[in-house]
């Protein structure tokens, strides 16, 4: 039902600036859970706002509020990119 | 109208009433608490954790009602030991306290949508709630309205704004907790349908409804993979609810989303159209336009790390050396209060020594360190309070974060670099239990200013002399570095073995730059000056005396004539000083712990140390900046060797063992340093780790993992000496 014409990616290849939703959530882990419950279910859309200076953890737009989270426990978050 | 006009009705022989405050961090929680109780909280732990509990009593005319500070929670499914009890608490099964009579919910007004997320979980439980609306004047700021009456509607109870910088909105939320306690509202809430699955709900619901069978739509979601007893009955006894328990129930089989999933979006949808039908969203280009300018700078990969590092640095620097003047008038203070109170006693030697070398001393190691923590606490709560403690974790993250700690241990462990007690207590930046545990563990691994004076004594005695200034400086740098590069890999090896748990993902808010309150940074001081005094010091104090009593007993005033006399008519000539060092350092010597000295002097032989080196390691157990008069002691040069530290280094430089080998190679004096750098010579830091971990254990482990490496790495270092 979604429309994944852009192709769909993981969250962690997202770089700074790229605005993206958040297709599929292939993961039930307690981190995946969590990230959910901080408001990043699927469907959402938000914006990459930064990424720390040492490469971890990125700061992202979602929901009206910044949320920093690690590459590393984004697995099995799939996002397609938008156009911004 | 008066607070003294709404008295909570409760029966004399009823309970003291429960208000818990809840919310999400930085939903402006603790200020809100601040605001409503003042200096009359009261900081514990709850029983058996690690958690601190924060409470106080609120007045109501006649009545009291007590009122909880329950840990910030993004959500009712807890993942680590804080959130656990915080969730406890809320359900009325908190360790020591009751169920709570009405939570006071604070939301967020200018991030409500997730805040939302959270009531949605609270509202579920029926019981009452109250909402206190905070950051009202950042939504207003922008221009826009917040329509109250929309909010109050849709959320089901009565939402008070309040403002923490203002009493305006406090007075008011006090008199709306007094009016619910006596009439209390549950909230109810209508979560939408998100597709199929929720259509089935619905028809299952209104079933269950029609006999009899009130549940929310969470309830009935919850129901269909965990169904309660009485449920089971009125399958067995209502087909039509059975009918759509069944297709309920094979539709939510058909559909790959898990229930936890599920019910998180269904929240936030029903989150998202409540923050649209009361808050306009702001304009995009201009959201947080402020904040977003001074993050440009704040998190820049260069300036970002440039202004960091000048923050640390002032940070380190007001503990390390900001502090010191007035942590040697305390010293000072507590010397002179010794030298006055010291003659009163003169008749019975042994409580004048208990006195002023137990107790005044005990009490003055104690005091010494507030200075420390009221500072670090001013920077922390400052840091906290503007928002840019979050940025200093977020740049750090990466550092800190692969050997299983996270950006926020970055200033506990800084702090520690001058005392290991600020650091520790500083750890509680940390929300998850597990990093913060591991921090504690390592933090007394990070060289404090108390080491000092030990490696400017070997180093001056045996790198200098022998290598040059240099070398050194070298060594100086190298023994601080020590620590910090044997602390990650021990916390990476505690990450994986010792820590039972799930690990917690880090996430981190940043929320906008604000200003902070000066009330909350004032109550954060006094609290943990207090809390430190109250219970650290206390076991300081005890702890102090204990050694005193090693150290001084068994003792009589008649072995120390003798030992004076047989030091005079030996050294004929002597002065009186002389042979007084000497009595000194032979009662030392007699003493339980001299004794003790010489008996592991074997244990200590591998790395080098005899007897001496020993006893002076044992007394420098209270407190590691110690050693330096306990070895002039023990090298009989009095106690006061502060005043010539060339005499000291002069007597360890040329002292020997019985057989005529030097007894200080630089290998051994290497080794000593390492042992001082990595053992845990200090009854403060174990008493405020006993405070802060509400256990024995970690201080125990703490002593024994540290002193265990310290001495293995003392014989390593001094085997290969000798075999190079």
């Amino acid at each position: 039902m979604t429309v994944q014409t852009l192709g769909s990616m993981n969250f962690a290849k997202l770089r700074q600036g790229m605005k993206a939703r958040i297709t599929a959530i292939t993961n039930t882990t307690d981190t995946v859970r969590r990230i959910q419950e901080m408001g990043l279910t699927v469907g959402t859309t938000f914006r990459v706002v930064k990424v720390a200076p040492f490469g971890d953890p990125v700061e992202i737009d979602v929901r009206g509020y910044r949320l920093c989270l690690r590459r590393t426990e984004t697995e099995g978050i799939e996002v397609e990119p938008l156009a911004s | 109208m008066t607070l003294h006009a709404v008295p909570v009705s409760s029966g004399s022989a009823q309970a003291t009433r429960l208000v818990a405050i809840v919310g999400n961090p930085n939903a402006g929680k603790t200020s809100l608490f601040n605001a409503l109780t003042g200096s009359s909280q009261k900081v514990g732990n709850y029983p058996g954790v690690t958690v601190e509990k924060v409470s106080a009593d609120l007045k109501f005319g006649e009545q009291t009602v007590e009122c909880i500070d329950v840990p910030g929670l993004y959500s009712m499914s807890p993942a680590s030991e804080d959130e656990r009890v915080a969730v406890d608490v809320i359900m009325g099964q908190g360790p020591g306290v009751g169920k709570p009579d009405l939570l006071v919910c604070v939301l967020d007004a200018s991030n409500l949508e997730r805040n939302l997320f959270f009531y949605s979980q609270l509202a579920d439980l029926h019981v009452p709630i109250l909402v206190a609306l905070t950051m009202v004047d950042r939504v207003e700021k922008d221009g826009r309205k917040v329509d109250f009456a929309r909010l109050t509607n849709l959320l089901g109870v009565e939402v008070v704004p309040v403002n923490g910088h203002k009493s305006r909105g406090i007075q008011s939320l006090k008199e709306a907790i007094g009016h619910h306690l006596n009439d209390p509202k549950t909230a109810k809430i209508e979560l939408g349908p998100v597709d199929a699955l929720d259509s089935k709900l619905a028809l299952l619901r209104e079933r269950l409804a029609r006999i009899g069978l009130d549940a929310t739509s969470a309830e009935v979601r919850g129901f269909l993979f965990e169904p309660t007893d009485r449920l089971k009955s009125y399958l067995e006894d209502f087909p039509e609810v059975r009918e759509a328990f069944e297709e309920a129930k094979a539709t939510a089989a058909s559909d790959p989303a898990p229930a936890p999933e599920r019910d998180t979006a269904a929240r936030y949808q029903w989150a998202s159209m409540v923050q649209r039908a009361t808050v306009p969203q702001p304009d995009e280009a201009h959201q947080r336009p402020l904040t977003d300018r001074i993050d440009y700078l704040l998190t820049h990969r260069v300036w970002g790390l440039a202004v960091f590092l000048s923050v640390m640095y002032l940070v380190f620097q007001s503990i390390y050396t900001f502090a010191q003047p007035v942590m040697d008038l305390i010293s000072a203070g507590f010397e002179k209060l010794g030298s006055v109170v010291s003659p009163m006693l003169s008749g019975t030697p042994w409580v004048q020594s208990l006195v002023v070398d137990g107790v005044i001393a005990g009490v003055g190691s104690a005091l010494v360190f507030l200075p420390q923590i009221l500072i670090l606490f001013f920077f922390i709560a400052f840091l906290e309070g503007t928002g840019y403690l979050s940025r200093a974790a977020f740049l750090m993250d990466r550092l800190l974060g692969w050997c299983g700690l996270n950006g926020r241990a970055f200033i506990p462990l800084l702090s520690s670099f001058a005392c290991a007690i600020p650091g520790i207590m500083a750890a509680r930046v940390m929300p998850d239990t597990k990093s913060r545990l591991a921090t504690i563990l390592v933090a007394p691994l990070m060289s404090c200013s108390a080491r000092l004076p030990v490696y400017l004594l070997i180093i001056g005695a045996f790198i200098e002399p022998r290598y040059g200034p240099m070398w050194a400086g070298f060594a100086l740098f190298a023994m601080h570095l020590l620590g910090l590069l044997i602390a990650i890999p021990i916390v990476w090896i505690f990450n994986r073995g010792l820590f039972k748990g799930k690990r917690l993902p880090f996430l981190l808010e940043l929320p906008p730059y604000q200003w902070p309150r000066w009330r909350d940074i004032w109550l954060a001081m006094y609290f943990r000056g207090k809390v430190f005094v109250q219970t650290a010091g206390t076991t300081i104090v005890v702890m102090s005396i204990l050694i005193w009593a090693l150290s001084y007993f068994p003792r009589t005033p008649e072995a120390h004539v003798r030992y004076v006399q047989t030091y005079s008519a030996s050294h004929p000539g002597a002065t009186t000083d002389a042979a007084e060092e000497f009595a000194q350092q032979q009662d030392l010597a007699h003493s339980f712990l001299g004794r003790f000295g010489m008996a592991i002097e074997p244990a200590f032989a591998p790395a080098g140390f005899d007897w001496r080196i020993t006893t002076a390691i044992l007394s420098a157990f209270p407190a590691r900046e110690t050693v330096v008069p306990s070895l002039g002691i023990i090298f009989s040069l009095g106690g006061n060797v502060d005043k010539d530290p060339k005499a000291l280094q002069h007597a360890i430089q040329s002292a020997t063992w019985p057989d005529g080998r030097p007894l200080m190679t630089t290998a051994t004096a290497i080794g000593l340093m390492v042992f001082f750098a990595l053992c845990c010579q200090c009854v403060s830091t174990l008493a405020t780790v006993k405070r802060e971990t509400n256990s024995w254990k970690w201080p125990v482990f703490m002593f024994t993992y540290m002193t265990a490496m310290a001495y293995a790495a003392a014989v390593l270092i001094h085997q290969i000496g000798m075999r190079v």
